[in-house]
């Protein structure tokens, strides 16, 4: 039914800004259908592989913004092997060829070339926004396209992305006309820059707001450019080394006291803990923290550094802040709303760096609190039922203990328990990873509590097919499940068949599936892709049903088989 | 990831067991005998392990813990450049046939450093002064910074100096006049 015509409905749509929203608008009717994607700019595609470049752009003419993520989530801890998939280049060939004005291109763990950037910075005129995260494939060569052929460019941000560093002077290559940048962001680069570009570059740049450096830019460079910069509102910060005593540190301290629009700081790739005192004066306004790149700085420093900052609403540190220094936290951050704590030294248990007691301290001090990642080495169910009764807010909860099986050290017990409490108690949770020693019952009780949850990784956990059967059966809103050597067989695996199409994606690894179960499943869900990968050489496919599979990943998919799958992804 | 291959062995072979059975079921098994299983994993994951395997070695695990390639990869270069803490530089020679490389690391200060290249080179550095570099020698150190200009080794303090210093150039005869000398 409709009352209005098409232009005032379209009017009302353009106050619908979610992804989501404007998926269900699109399916109220024919009318709404055609109203809306006429007029949607922004798209968000969770996996590449489920729609092609043809259909996106034949149904969103208006395409402005694009959203792609590749590769499944596992694959940033090299589960996934190199040349899997997640390819740039259709999309940006498909969109080069038709009339879409694209100007925003974000990508997450996709494969990127520099023919890909190269065409993409000659085929939009109005492209302003690149961000890449967790990208791989392409080189400085490509950077030098992007900078060299955007004229509007306004937004290039390289995050945690592998670039083979050619040492080019891909920032030499933006143009003296290039004035329009408000964000960048080159931290991941390994290579040497030109300075004296940067600087120039900074300087014609009024609008920029956001900058984070690599670690070859030298701290008499960072005190140039914050000169020309005071305006900055988030800072990276490459190289901070010099002597607390020489006259470019005192015109650091003299020119920071005047960036009192810094927000969020980060970086401190290359530290002397000596000179962090020039900091102080901006921590009081500070909201993001991100020190985990920062392993020059001991928890002394980060202690001392932390206590100036009483406005933090999100902290990412190395786990050498060490539970009394996370208690400094609890104390001092009460708008903190998430905190990361990362393991500064993943493979060596000696240090016991952070405890179940400095997680308990956040949560007895953060009311705030909402998402969570945090290493440790061991974990208690009291500690886990304490901070439950403490925070009930969270979204996102993601405990990694370092030892993967790991028991209550104090009662010997499983932890499943301080994570049923966990999921009891915070009924908005979306995103869950669990981790120590953990048996069917915990997934009982994710099945009965978790109702909200979207987004749920597994690893060396359960006894039994009933453990995965809790989950696919109680959380209705489930999205993504990734588990990795646990045992569930075909019988869970094959109970709800249909449960996958209201799911992104199910990832399993080392687990007890095998090649017959999921042939069955590829069989009776056409609008599944069951891919199977498989490394070692000697397999050939045409072998055994009962053969055990290594990995299996599928998703859902309007269009059917991909074509590029490489020689060890069998496509069932 | 090599040991992760060593304590799987099995499950790069194929078995024709049934589901169940504890042939086909081995290759699980293998995979949770987790490094660390000797001591406080409780009742229960010993029940699991009832296979066999010797307790493996700290053997890491595939893709655990779960943390980026890319962080892992940017703490472990911070290690070892730490654990290494190695400043080679090459060092050219004019009309020498080859280079030769030197750590920087190695000496206290620029005395030790000529003193050393003197050796390697067989020749003579000058006597050195602000106001006019070196002189009373045909040969003059210098070196290229971050920022790839040439400079006249000696101006700065020593510590800077290592830090800036990308590699050493040797350089001789005329065209050492235009560095430092009137």
């Amino acid at each position: 039914m409709n009352y209005f015509p098409d232009e005032v409905v379209e009017h009302v749509f353009d106050f619908i800004t979610s992804h989501k929203d404007r998926n269900s608008v699109s399916l109220v009717c024919k009318s709404w259908y055609k109203i809306e994607r006429y007029s949607r700019q922004r798209v968000f595609i969770g996996n590449c592989y489920s729609i092609t470049p043809q259909r996106l752009i034949a149904r969103f003419p208006g395409l402005k913004s694009l959203t792609l993520k590749g590769k499944p989530h596992f694959a940033d801890f090299n589960l996934v092997p190199h040349d899997w998939g997640g390819f740039l280049d259709p999309w940006i060939k498909a969109l080069a060829k038709s009339r879409i004005g694209l100007e925003e291109l974000r990508l997450k763990r996709m494969v990127v070339s520099d023919d890909s950037l190269e065409l993409l910075s000659k085929s939009f005129p109005n492209f302003k926004s690149l961000v890449l995260v967790s990208c791989e494939g392409f080189t400085t060569d490509g950077v030098a396209a992007i900078a060299a052929n955007c004229r509007f460019l306004r937004e290039l941000d390289l995050q945690e992305n592998e670039v083979e560093d050619h040492r080019g002077h891909w920032l030499s290559c933006f143009p003296e006309s290039c004035t329009s940048l408000v964000s960048l962001n080159f931290a991941c680069l390994k290579g040497e820059i030109n300075l004296a570009s940067l600087e120039r570059l900074v300087a014609r740049s009024p609008n920029l707001k956001s900058l984070r450096l690599n670690r070859v830019v030298p701290l008499d460079t960072l005190q140039k450019l914050l000169m020309r910069a005071p305006q900055l509102v988030d800072l990276g910060i490459g190289s901070y080394v010099d002597d607390p005593s020489s006259e470019v540190f005192t015109k650091l301290k003299a020119v920071i006291q005047l960036c009192n629009s810094i927000r969020s700081l980060s970086g401190f790739l290359e530290v002397a803990p000596c000179c962090m005192s020039a900091i102080y004066p901006i921590c009081e306004n500070l909201t993001f923290l991100n020190l985990s790149y920062a392993p020059g700085l001991q928890g002394n420093d980060l202690t001392k550094l932390v206590q100036h900052c009483r406005k933090l609403q999100r902290l990412w540190i190395l786990d050498c802040i060490g539970d009394k220094g996370l208690g400094v936290v609890a104390s001092t951050c009460k708008e903190l709303q998430e905190l990361r704590v990362f393991p500064s030294d993943p493979f060596d248990a000696g240090n016991a760096a952070v405890t179940e007691e400095g997680l308990v301290l956040i949560s007895a001090g953060c009311p705030k609190l909402n998402s969570l990642l945090y290493f440790c080495h061991q974990m208690t169910n009291a500690a886990l039922i304490t901070v439950a009764k403490n925070c009930t807010n969270f979204i996102r909860f993601r405990l990694c203990i370092l030892d993967p099986v790991k028991a209550d050290p104090v009662t010997n017990q499983p932890l499943d328990e301080g994570f049923g409490a966990i999921v009891r108690s915070n009924k908005s949770l979306k995103r869950l990873s669990l981790s120590g020693l953990l048996t069917d019952q915990v997934f009982l009780y994710i099945g009965m509590y978790a109702k909200k949850l979207e987004m749920l990784s597994i690893a060396f956990a359960g006894d039994s097919n009933k453990g995965m059967l809790y989950v696919l059966n109680g959380c209705k809103k489930l999205r993504k499940l990734e588990i990795r050597d646990c045992p569930f067989g075909d019988v869970a695996l094959l109970e709800d068949m249909g449960k996958y199409e209201t799911m992104r994606s199910l990832w399993m690894s080392s687990c007890e599936v095998t090649l017959g179960a999921c042939k069955t499943l590829a069989k009776k869900m056409p609008s599944l892709n069951v891919e199977i990968i498989n490394e070692s050489e000697q397999l050939e496919f045409s072998l055994d049903d009962r053969l055990l599979v290594d990995k299996m990943y599928l998703y859902r998919t309007l269009v059917g088989h991909r074509k590029d799958e490489p020689e060890y992804v069998l496509l069932l | 990831m090599v040991l992760e291959k060593d304590l799987n062995l099995d499950a790069t072979e194929l078995r024709l067991g049934l589901p169940g059975s504890s042939e086909e079921s081995l290759r699980i098994s293998n995979k949770r005998a987790l490094p660390d299983m000797n001591d406080d994993s409780g009742v229960a994951a010993a029940k699991k392990c009832d296979q066999e395997t010797a307790p493996p070695t700290k053997a890491q695990v595939v893709g655990w813990p779960p943390i980026r390639s890319y962080r892992k990869n940017s703490l472990q270069t911070k290690k070892t450049e730490a654990e290494t803490g190695g400043m080679y530089v090459k060092v050219s020679m004019d009309g020498a046939p080859y280079l030769r490389k030197i750590d920087l690391k190695v000496y206290k200060g620029y005395p030790e450093l000529f003193k050393a290249l003197e050796d390697m080179f067989k020749f003579k550095v000058g006597k050195y002064s602000e106001r006019e570099g070196y002189n009373g020698s045909e040969f003059v150190p210098t070196y290229e910074d971050k920022d790839g200009d040439w400079m006249l080794v000696g101006d700065v303090p020593w510590e800077m100096f290592i830090n800036a210093c990308k590699r050493l150039r040797i350089v001789r005869g005329s065209e050492a006049r235009g560095l430092g000398c009137v």
